[in-house]
């Protein structure tokens, strides 16, 4: 029904070029230019308002940008059933009638087609998928039932059952509490193994050192984007987050951050 | 005793063609209203239904007074007015609200107009506000069974498309699906259920059956499917129990099935009150 595109191997799975998004009266993101190759796990961090969700929702092909480009293995991402778009948790009306496994199945309707039936063997992706992120005994619960922690996973596993090679992930971690963070931080490593490459929007810049391969560091403009020691120093935070930044212990160069997070959600619609 | 006062209606010819259409249009509505509960469009449904009155008095003052035309002018005006708000709700200058609630009272005023145009015209307005489901005709009861029955296949076909698209706007887009033809289908399917529903509860109180009978369901359970059996089930219910009120009251048929449904949604809500103390 829908067509797809293929993906060529030796292309960048993503490659954003000068991309610009402007809103009424401002500028989203401006000039954003990097790639990233297959298996990769980049967190990006920055202030709130810094433009990470309007950057995810660029190049997941939800909303078009003014100017630049977004492709994904060489072509644009509105071709693409690959990409997986995980919302923050505020965003999801969790009073909706559906359980767990509903939500994972939603991961697959677009393989399915229009007016197709999941068949068992879309089944038996919702149930891996659940297995993958440990929650095969919860696919019944209705899912306001959930913890935190176990509603970041179900996403997860919807991304996994929609066989995305590309996740991004908007603040997974922001009010869960420690076992659950470690919990997710492993499932990322699980993904790792499966080659996904994964995108992570977060506050913390901490973990962003300890558990990713390479720091997006954003405020409008990509200010940094490479290893955590490269990223992480007084001089380049501050660029992103001028005073808001407080250098609370000096452990080994590194900076920790105060950051006044994160109830204002991000503006999403483009004028 | 009870089965006499419970058959006694019955006899009429008017009576069974009137349940049947109360029970049909209950189910159309209450499937079709889980998705106006769970997207917030009670205000998009109301003003809707309010919207097709000009189109309705037009077809009224052209067939001079016939009334088995009158589905068809409220099926067009319906579907065009449901697209029509769809795309002057995607615009800025005006908040969406607002931009509805101006034509909605603007289109209604319209039609009460070209009515007062015609003789005699307070009966049939009362019927076209209100309703009339004892007046049902067998042809318009068919155009009842099959335009109803078009809607809950197109609904069942597309069931995982809305759940997803009105679950998750954002996974229905990067899953690549054809969202504006999705989104407009949602409307029209609204528009041909308050064509259907027309006869039976009439313009003004036709909000209360999109969103009644699935409000309740939504209190009990946690499951779409569910949900929408429930509601169908609610909506039935008030549509019988209400024409038996109407029938040995003598009250408005309208009235009588709306007053039903909401008694049934303030059960559910106390019930559910009671349970979480």
């Amino acid at each position: 029904m829908y067509s797809h595109s293929h993906h060529l191997d030796d292309k960048p799975i993503l490659d954003v070029g000068n991309l610009n998004v402007r809103y009424t009266g401002y500028s989203a993101l401006e000039e954003i230019s990097f790639h990233l190759h297959a298996g990769e796990r980049v967190a990006v961090v920055g202030p709130n308002g810094a433009g990470k969700s309007t950057l995810f929702k660029a190049v997941a092909g939800v909303l078009q940008p003014s100017s630049g480009e977004v492709t994904i293995y060489g072509s644009g991402p509105r071709g693409h059933i690959c990409i997986a778009y995980i919302p923050q948790r505020s965003q999801v009306d969790w009073k909706f009638p559906v359980s767990v496994a509903d939500v994972v199945m939603m991961g697959r309707i677009a393989k399915l087609g229009l007016l197709g039936w999941p068949k068992k063997s879309d089944w038996e992706h919702v149930h891996r998928a659940l297995k993958t992120v440990n929650m095969d005994d919860l696919s019944k619960r209705q899912i306001s039932q959930l913890s935190g922690g176990q509603q970041q996973r179900m996403f997860i596993a919807r991304a996994i059952a929609q066989e995305a090679e590309l996740m991004l992930i908007d603040e997974p971690l922001t009010g869960l509490d420690t076992p659950s963070q470690e919990s997710l931080l492993d499932l990322l490593d699980t993904l790792r193994e499966q080659h996904v490459t994964v995108m992570v929007a977060t506050h913390d810049l901490e973990q962003a050192a300890r558990h990713f391969d390479r720091i997006m560091l954003l405020n409008h403009r990509l200010i940094a984007f490479g290893e955590p020691t490269a990223v992480m120093r007084t001089e380049i935070l501050l660029q992103a987050y001028g005073t808001r930044l407080r250098p609370v212990d000096g452990q080994a160069g590194m900076v920790t951050l105060d950051d006044s997070c994160c109830d204002e959600g991000e503006h999403d619609h483009v004028h | 005793m009870f089965i006499d006062w419970l058959l006694a209606p019955l006899q009429y010819e008017f009576m069974l063609r009137g349940m049947a259409a109360a029970i049909l249009v209950g189910i159309v509505c209450a499937v079709v209203g889980t998705y106006v509960v769970l997207r917030g469009m009670a205000f998009f449904g109301d003003a809707l239904a309010h919207t097709i009155l000009p189109g309705i008095a037009l077809g009224y003052i052209i067939s001079g007074g016939a009334r088995d035309t009158l589905f068809w002018w409220a099926l067009g005006t319906a579907i065009v007015a449901a697209l029509g708000i769809g795309v002057i709700s995607k615009q800025a200058q005006v908040r969406e609200d607002t931009a509805i609630g101006i034509i909605f009272a603007g289109m209604f005023a319209l039609g009460i107009a070209l009515i007062s145009t015609v003789r005699s015209y307070a009966v049939d307005l009362s019927h076209f506000l209100f309703g009339d489901v004892l007046g049902v005709s067998s042809h318009s009861l068919w155009l009842i069974v099959i335009f109803g029955g078009i809607v809950l296949l197109t609904i069942a076909a597309f069931y995982k498309e809305f759940m997803t698209l009105s679950f998750d706007p954002i996974l229905a887009i990067t899953l690549r699906l054809p969202v504006g033809l999705l989104n407009n289908l949602l409307l029209t399917l609204i528009a041909v259920t308050v064509a259907v529903s027309l006869q039976t509860v009439g313009v003004a109180l036709m909000v209360a059956m999109l969103v009644t009978p699935a409000a309740t369901a939504y209190l009990l359970t946690h499951r779409l499917p569910v949900m929408m059996s429930l509601a169908a089930i609610f909506a039935s219910l008030s549509g019988v129990i209400g024409l038996y009120l109407s029938y040995y009251l003598s009250i408005a048929s309208g009235a009588a099935i709306v007053l039903t449904a909401t008694l049934f949604f303030l059960l559910a809500f106390l019930w559910k009150r009671m349970k979480s103390v």
